[in-house]
């Protein structure tokens, strides 16, 4: 199976604060997995552990038969895991263009390789990939820009152009489309859509009902750093223990 | 398909004021250097450094310029221990003298792969930490260096004194027969590195130096380079490795700058451990931030321009500012040489800082720039006279 996610048992404190504890979280191949919960409910920590930003206390991560335990960032990547972040982390004083164009070149040469001679901007393979995923995500036209120029909801679109360039099997999204205007959330989720039609696993983290009801199959409900309930979108809605996690003030 | 966003354009790349990155442009750039390198000795007679010595000073400090920009411009990694290779490729090529004789090439080469090998041990353990305190470490083992050059290494680097060549070193590629024991000057084959011979030699150093870090700055190296300086978790996270990119370009500016060292004893054999200390650090970095940081020439414009002005405030002294003002009265010459003579001389570096504060502050991109600003101001002006032109004309129709 490609693309399944195993977390069994994960706990993570910060000094007194039990941000996770006793996380267990099934994710089947090829789904559309959201997980949900009020703010501080451990949800960006959770794709830390994932991704190998925090080492937790306790647990094992399994990703198809791989234990992401002890893997560094570039590992874990490498071998088909990548996430968008809350705040874009992208090549701000870059052009889009060479913003893609580097994973590009880390999916075909992998985590480190000397290439000092050839040029860049030569490589037809590489700049006709980069420009076919620009133009998947409606950036193409701004191909000469510099990112950090970008509006955010732009600046996620091109992390996320920059994820797929590696054809990730697991795709972590933590709040893509935080921040966005009605119609833009709805381009992300078409494309989000039209990414998930090709098989790939993603988890998606969204405060957005709407979002959640789109695209998720499943979805997990944290709070305080536990899985409280876990279903169909519609099936965790009237959940009186979601609602009491949101403090009965947020409407789902 | 039209832009309808008005987003700025490609401003902030690192080539700012240098022509369009295509192969086209690089080579137009190259052609362009290297014509200027190989006539420097007629245009720099008016501007009175058409000598050999300031000359090749200029080519051998761009070397190191060159260098230390790979690292610095690209990676943003600031090092402030730079002499130490600078120093330690002096010591090595002193040393293949001595040995195998005075051909440069062997010289050259020692030098440049101690740079290298140096650059490696050291680079090693101060990449594991980044910004002031990389800087911190690296100028902590480059003044470990200097001391231990200056005193416990005294057997190989001769200490205070410094190293040199001297008639009865075993030479063993030298030709010492019949009685001639050979000079004590560097040569190719017997072309000896004295005058205009020297300065051709370090400009054709020069010139494979420059193109090296042209190639290196359009490459897929370059661009996870420039990638360490704008985002290493993004890097990371994108399966990147970037500590070993990091030491790779570490290890090249090293290389350059042992290179670098190793010119000036080819220029003129001996080294000592001043080569090594904190203030050479200091220079090559001025040199970078004042030419501009990531751009291709102007670390090369930042060393020319330090080492030219170095020559001419240095030489000045009192007396020769006194003359210079002799038209004043007494009353004001004596005040004001008084104080200009705090810059000149041995003050110079008084200079040098005033200079480089001037820059930083009004100029933040360095030299270049100054240079794409001016080209700038200067398109735009073309640009309206002949909008005017041709509102002009359109009436007659
Ligand atoms: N590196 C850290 N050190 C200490 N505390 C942390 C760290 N990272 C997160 N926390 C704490 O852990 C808790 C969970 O944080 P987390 O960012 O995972 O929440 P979240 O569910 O993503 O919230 P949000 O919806 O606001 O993004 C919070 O109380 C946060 O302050
Ligand atoms: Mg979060």
């Amino acid at each position: 199976m490609s693309g399944t996610l195993k977390v069994t048992d994960v706990n993570k404190s910060f000094g007194g604060l039990k941000a996770l504890s006793e996380v267990n979280l099934n994710i089947e191949s090829g789904t559309v997995h959201a997980i949900i919960g009020p703010n501080g409910a451990g949800k960006s920590t959770l794709l830390n552990v994932l991704i190998g930003k925090l080492e937790p206390d306790t647990g094992t991560v399994m990703f198809n038969d791989i234990s992401l335990l002890g893997m560094t960032p570039h590992e874990i990547n490498q071998v088909g895991v990548s996430r968008v972040f809350q705040t874009p982390e992208i090549f701000g004083e870059m052009t889009l263009l060479e913003n893609v164009t580097i994973p590009c070149y880390a999916k075909r040469d992998g985590s480190f390789k000397i290439n000092p001679w050839p040029r860049v901007d030569e490589d037809e393979d590489v700049q006709s990939k980069a420009m076919a995923l620009l133009e998947d995500v409606g950036l193409a036209d701004k191909k000469d820009v510099i990112a950090n120029s970008l509006s955010r909801g732009d600046k996620r679109r091109l992390e996320l152009a920059m994820c797929l360039v590696q054809e990730p099997e697991l795709l972590l999204l933590d709040e893509p489309t935080a921040g966005m205007s009605r119609a833009d959330t709805n381009n992300t989720i078409e494309l989000l859509k039209k990414i998930s039609a090709r098989g790939l696993t993603m988890v998606v983290i969204e405060h957005d009902m709407h979002v959640v009801f789109s695209l998720a199959e499943k979805s997990t409900v944290l709070a305080q750093g536990t899985p409280i309930v876990e279903g169909k979108p519609d099936e965790i809605k009237g959940d009186p223990k979601v609602q009491e996690a949101y403090l009965g003030g947020a409407h789902l | 398909m039209s832009t309808a966003t008005a987003a700025p354009v490609s401003k902030a790349i690192p080539q700012v004021g240098e022509p369009k990155a295509t192969s086209k442009g690089d080579l137009m750039t190259l052609a362009i250097f290297i014509a200027v390198v190989l006539t420097a000795p007629i245009w720099a007679i008016p501007i009175g450094a058409g000598y050999p010595d300031l000359l090749q000073k200029f080519a051998i400090f761009g070397v190191f310029a060159i260098g230390f920009n790979i690292l610095f411009g690209l990676t943003g990694y600031l090092s402030f221990g730079h002499a130490a290779f600078l120093g330690g490729g002096s010591y090595i090529a002193v040393w293949s003298f001595k040995l195998l004789g005075m051909n440069i090439l062997p010289a050259v080469l020692f030098g440049t792969l101690f740079g290298g090998l140096f650059a490696l041990a050291i680079g090693f353990v101060a990449l594991r930490r980044s910004g002031i305190y990389f800087s911190i470490l690296t100028l902590a083992f480059a003044q470990m260096s200097y001391n231990l050059a200056y005193s416990v290494l005294t057997p190989v680097t001769n200490g205070e004194t410094g190293l040199r060549v001297l008639r009865d070193d075993p030479r063993i590629f030298d030709d010492k027969s019949g009685g001639y024991d050979g000079t004590l000057i560097g040569n190719l084959f017997g072309l000896e590195m004295t005058g205009y011979t020297a300065f051709y030699f370090c400009a054709s150093v020069l010139i494979i130096a420059f193109y090296i870090s042209q190639r290196i700055f359009r490459s897929p190296f370059g661009l996870m380079l420039r990638a360490i300086k704008n985002n290493q978790t993004r890097m990371k996270f994108t399966g990147l490795n970037t500590r070993p990119y990091a030491l790779t370009a570490f290890v090249i500016s090293g290389m350059y700058a042992g290179l670098a060292g190793s010119l000036m004893a080819v220029t003129d054999p001996l080294a000592g451990a001043e080569r090594m200390q904190w203030t050479a650090s200091g220079e090559v970095v001025l040199m970078t931030i004042l030419g501009g940081t990531g751009t291709l020439l102007g670390p090369i414009l930042g060393a020319v321009s330090i080492k030219y002005f170095e020559n001419i405030f240095s030489a000045y002294n009192k007396s020769q500012l006194l003359d210079t003002f002799s038209f004043l009265p007494d009353s004001i010459a004596e005040p004001l040489v008084s104080v200009l003579g705090l810059f000149v001389g041995e003050g110079w570096h008084l200079t040098l800082g005033v200079l480089f504060m001037l820059i930083v502050i009004y100029l933040p991109g360095g030299l270049m720039e100054g240079a794409r600003r001016v080209s700038a101001m200067l398109r735009k002006r073309k640009a309206e006279k002949t909008d005017a032109s041709s509102g002009q004309t359109t009436p007659a129709e």
